[in-house]
């Protein structure tokens, strides 16, 4: 339970900053840090149970069915991990307290920061790969907020956009990675998982999964070539980059590799890529940080290459180098940390982070140097600090391993030249900022900070110190329980001290040093050779490779859809043709085995009626209105044909989904020309479509009669079966609309809404050219409203809201229901719109029908939900018998509930749309903006 | 003696559908169509009654109540198409 609570805490502690920020600064940081601090004292008092090697776990059951399961667990690692996540947040928080200025929202900054904290406690905690990455992507998420805090400004916009897509598109690939492995293994638990390396290493899919996954790391650790997010990235504000760029979110990355190392490495391919790109993340990292001008840029750099640093220790394959790893995962969140807050004092307090301008610091504020420096002596490897001891470590192991046979000298070779500009660029930091002369023309006369702001960099320098000078006693046991939970075995026996007498290691220590001076000292040629080269802005390079990729499918959806109606379509059918017509070539017969009915004169009549229909609509197309009225023969016969084949349900929703249908048209044809061109197009394109069409009807007309002359086993017989005994209905149609495939109808109804309110979004602004006088060049009649037409509308309206309210109280048990009923009284309603005028109406029915679309939703969702207090599944129908004197037995069913919010739904949607186009015309349309 | 009733007037309806399907083609007017269409859906109603009875069932009534009504609505709003253009003012 303890470690639901680690996780849960931050979680609830999200909304604490928004809570209280209305109390204060100090308020608000104290309540912010309180969850957080529980955590903490959780997470260490858990100390002595993880450090003699037990896991505590939880695993509770989601759903089971996709191997979804909540499931935490608590190894060495995560323990490690937790305590960098609590420990620097705490003092980030601390430190934000003071960073942030009075422009700022508090709340929302603490908020998005432990929203952040959760996600990442969420990944390292996790036991199921796929809640891992739920959290992991979780992490991409909120560092987006928090980069894009200022978001004002440009720079801070980009560089959140360039790390979410760079880390998101990584996620995507990690996803695909971990389903892999899921599929591979056949659980996505992670013990399980972990203890599964053998069958991993041993298939086929092993290459694949290995590159999405390391794609996944390396972008979430700025792995070259991947790198280049991270500097953006600094656009954030200060107290977020100490915490996401140097102990958390990029660590996440190398998390993965650790957390992976038993079931993934122990390939050549695992050593050589990993290795191979760690190394040259450190090399061009240390490289390019030594020429940032800007502090923060230069840290960016730094992390970069000790990042590069740790994973080139989980490549190298030696026994002992993920030990130096997870060493040098603890130093390098301590030291870096410390210096990116130290970095945020100085800008802070003097108004700059350009190393050109910033100059002689130490005078104006001598703790904060020492503190800094300190930090930075760490960071450049210099004895008695903890950097030194990992960077020895790391130096001892490159001297071990042989990925590159003969050719393995130069790994170390490397590493020493990557240490020795890591030197260089720490002495940089030292020497430019606090020495080096006097500062030029700073916006502010620096001075030390507040003093608590400084408490956070004391705290970690301090503990470099302490880690630096006493490894054993301070880090020791932590790192051998997390160590042993990256190799899942025993760990071999390693030494942690700081004298190990005069070996190599130390030799290429001191020749990093001493190269690193020289270089510093003789920087003026470097930066002279360096300025030959033009910079390239990765941000400027990642925009246009962004644009030309938009602009790249643009030009696709322009090719397939070019705006002409009859392009697409042509498509659209060409697609369906094939993919219809090509099951079509498996069959033997078209005819199927099935005895013919005896021909009935009636059926025969009909289809003939219905073919001349089809024909003369087509015949009349270009004169529209009739081609209406031959469309209406069609839908009057389909009606009786549905009636004849005793579907009374489908008959009744035909005929008045036709009327609907001539309302609208004769709505919209109001705007058009009477006549069309009779050719539309050339001749070339009109043969094509009428090829396409008689194809189309060729290979519907073939499946519809190899369909009717097979004998058909469908599912209708469940249904009829069960209709009355589970859904306590006998309309089966209905008891399927609303019971069995209820979620269906939501769904339906919901899209219903949403088209409706799309329609009315864009009729909002349509101005249309109205015509003054019909095609023959008749005026209109002058009467809108005849007398007559108003009388027999008016009274039509109750005896059509009877027959509505009629067809949908039976609904449930005989043909009818809400949908028809809707459609009904709809139609009335639009009679009266007709008969009348929007004016009249308005003035008798101030409905909005957005509310009524809402309602009607919100209706069907509470039906469906109140299943669940019956303990019944979602939408299950639960019915009843009463009794009323007077009316006798009746069924009360919770299906009529959602049927009702089918009808109001099925009205609002179907008055918003032809009530708004009929507006169209009138002194009533509706007004957005500055009309 | 029924059925074969049924079927006489079924016949009888079913000619005066073709020969409103006719006018509907012929014209010449556009008023004629409108008429000719609005008698076909009278002469619908005419053939789902007859339906009705010949399964015995009530079950088709309301579909033909519906035709009527909804028929009504589909003439009105043609004719005041003919008449005015924009259906709804």
């Amino acid at each position: 339970m303890t470690l639901l609570w680690i996780l849960l805490l931050p979680m609830m502690g999200i909304v604490t900053p928004l809570l209280t920020e209305r109390y204060g600064r100090n308020v608000c940081a104290a309540m912010t840090a309180l969850p957080p601090a529980i955590a903490l004292m959780l997470l260490l008092q858990q100390a002595p149970v993880v450090m003699s090697g037990q896991v505590p776990s939880l695993h509770a059951e989601w759903i089971p069915a996709l191997g979804l399961n909540l499931a935490l667990h608590l190894d060495g690692l995560a323990w490690l991990f937790c305590l960098l996540i609590l420990g620097i947040g705490l003092l980030v928080i601390l430190y934000a307290r003071y960073y942030l200025s009075d422009r700022d929202s508090m709340g929302q900054f603490y908020a998005s920061l432990i929203l952040f904290m959760t996600a990442m406690l969420g990944v390292v905690l996790s036991a199921n790969l796929l809640q891992l990455w739920l959290f992991w992507e979780l992490t991409s998420i909120s560092s987006f907020l928090l980069i894009s805090f200022w978001s004002w400004r440009t720079d801070a916009r980009k560089g959140a956009r360039m790390a979410l897509a760079v880390t998101g598109a990584g996620g995507l690939a990690l996803l695909g990675a971990l389903i892999l492995i899921g599929h591979e293994v056949g659980s996505f638990d992670l013990a399980t998982v972990l203890a599964s390396g053998d069958l991993l290493r041993q298939s086929e899919l092993y290459p694949v999964i290995l590159a999405l996954f390391l794609l996944g790391a390396f972008t979430k650790s700025a792995q070259f070539p991947f790198h280049f997010w991270l500097p953006h990235a600094m656009a954030a504000p200060t107290p977020v980059s100490s915490y996401l760029h140097s102990a958390t979110m990029v660590k996440a990355g190398v998390f993965l590799l650790a957390r992976f190392y038993p079931v993934l490495a122990g390939t050549d391919l695992w050593f050589v890529v990993v290795s191979l790109t760690g190394m040259a993340t450190l090399l061009v990292g240390a490289y390019t940080a030594l020429f940032k001008h800007d502090l923060k840029g230069l840290l960016a750099y730094s992390t970069v290459s000790h990042l590069g640093l740790i994973t080139l220790l989980l490549g190298l394959g030696t026994a002992l180098a993920p030990v130096a790893a997870v060493f040098h995962i603890i130093n390098h969140a301590v030291f870096k940390a410390s210096l990116f807050m130290a970095a945020g004092i100085i800008d802070h307090e003097s108004g700059s982070r350009d190393m050109r301008k910033l100059n002689g610091l130490w005078q104006f504020m001598p703790v904060t140097a020492t503190l800094a420096m300190v930090a930075a002596s760490s960071m450049a490897g210099v004895p008695l600090l903890n950097g030194f001891l990992s960077k020895e470590m790391m130096f001892a192991e490159t001297l071990e391993q042989y990925t590159f046979g003969a050719l393995s000298w130069w790994v170390p070779l490397l590493a020493t030249i990557g240490a020795t500009f890591s030197v260089a660029y720490s002495l940089r930091f030292m020497h430019d900022v606090f020495f080096n002369g006097q500062p030029i023309d700073l916006p502010k006369t620096p001075h030390e900070p507040p003093r608590y702001m400084r408490v956070p960099v004391e705290i970690l320098v301090v503990l470099c110190l302490l880690v630096g000078m006493f490894p054993d006693l301070m880090v020791g046991t932590l790192l051998k329980t997390a160590a042993g939970a990256v190799l899942q075995a025993p760990v071999p026996e390693f030494e942690l001290g700081v004298w190990h007498g005069f070996n190599l290691p130390l030799l290429m220590s001191m020749l990093a040093v001493s190269g690193g001076v020289a270089i510093y000292v003789n920087r003026r040629f470097l930066f002279q050779f360096q300025s030959q080269f033009a910079e390239r802005d990765a941000k400027l390079v990642f925009e246009a490779s962004v644009q030309s990729l938009v602009r790249k499918a643009g030009q696709l959806h322009h090719l397939i859809d070019n705006g002409s109606m009859q392009r697409a379509m042509f498509l659209m059918l060409l697609l369906a043709l094939v993919l219809m017509a090509w099951p079509l070539m498996d069959l033997l017969n078209t005819a199927g085995g099935r005895p013919e009915l005896a021909l009935n004169w009636g059926v025969v009549f009909c289809t003939a009626l219905l073919i001349a229909g089809t024909l003369l609509t087509i015949w009349w197309s270009h004169q529209r209105l009739w081609a209406l009225l031959a469309l209406s023969i069609v839908g009057l016969v389909v009606s009786v044909a549905f009636a004849w084949f005793s579907a009374p349900d489908l008959a009744l929703t035909q005929l008045s989904v036709e009327v609907v249908t001539v309302l609208l048209f004769l709505l919209a044809l109001f705007f058009l020309p009477r006549h069309g061109p009779i050719m539309d197009g050339p001749l070339r394109i009109m043969m094509r479509d009428l090829g396409v069409s008689v194809l189309f009807g060729s290979v519907v007309g073939t499946i519809c009669y190899a369909l009717l002359t097979r004998p058909l086993d469908s599912i209708s017989g469940y249904f009829l079966e069960h209709s009355k005994t589970g859904g306590g209905g006998t309309n089966v149609v209905n008891v399927i609309l609303v019971d069995f495939r209820g979620f269906d109808t939501l769904g339906e109804i919901t899209v219903l809404g949403i088209a409706a309110l799309g329609i009315y979004k864009l009729l909002a602004r349509m101005t249309l050219a109205m015509p003054s006088a019909d095609d023959d060049g008749r005026a209109w009649a002058r009467e809108r409203h005849p007398a007559l037409l108003a009388l027999v509308s008016q009274s039509l309206l109750p005896l059509a809201l009877l027959v509505s309210a009629y067809i949908f109280l039976r609904g449930h048990n005989m043909p009818g229901g809400g949908f028809i009923a809707g459609l009904i009284t709809a139609i009335a309603l639009i009679q009266q719109y007709v008969a009348h005028g929007v004016v009249w109406m308005k003035q008798r029915m101030p409905l909005s029908y957005e509310a009524l679309i809402a309602s009607g939703l919100l209706i069907a969702l509470t039906a469906g939900l109140g299943s669940w207090l019956f303990g019944h599944n979602f939408l299950k129908t639960w019915y009843d018998y009463f009794y009323l004197p007077g009316v006798g037995k009746f069924e009360l069913a919770s299906a009529m509930v959602f049927d009702l919010g089918v009808y109001l739904t099925v009205i609002g949607a179907t008055l918003l749309i032809l009530a708004n186009l009929g507006k169209l015309t009138t002194s009533e349309r509706i007004r957005t903006g500055d009309e | 003696m029924l059925n074969t009733l049924l079927l006489w007037v079924a016949g009888v309806v079913g000619l005066a559908l073709v020969l409103n399907a006719w006018r509907l083609v012929r014209g010449p007017s556009v008023t004629d169509r409108v008429l000719a269409l609005d008698t076909m859906y009278i002469n619908v109603i005419a053939m789902i009654i007859l339906l009705g009875i010949y399964f015995d069932t009530s079950l088709y009534f309301e579909a033909a109540l519906l035709i009527a009504m909804l028929g009504f609505v589909s003439t009105a709003a043609v004719s005041k198409y003919l008449l005015r253009g924009d259906i709804i003012e």
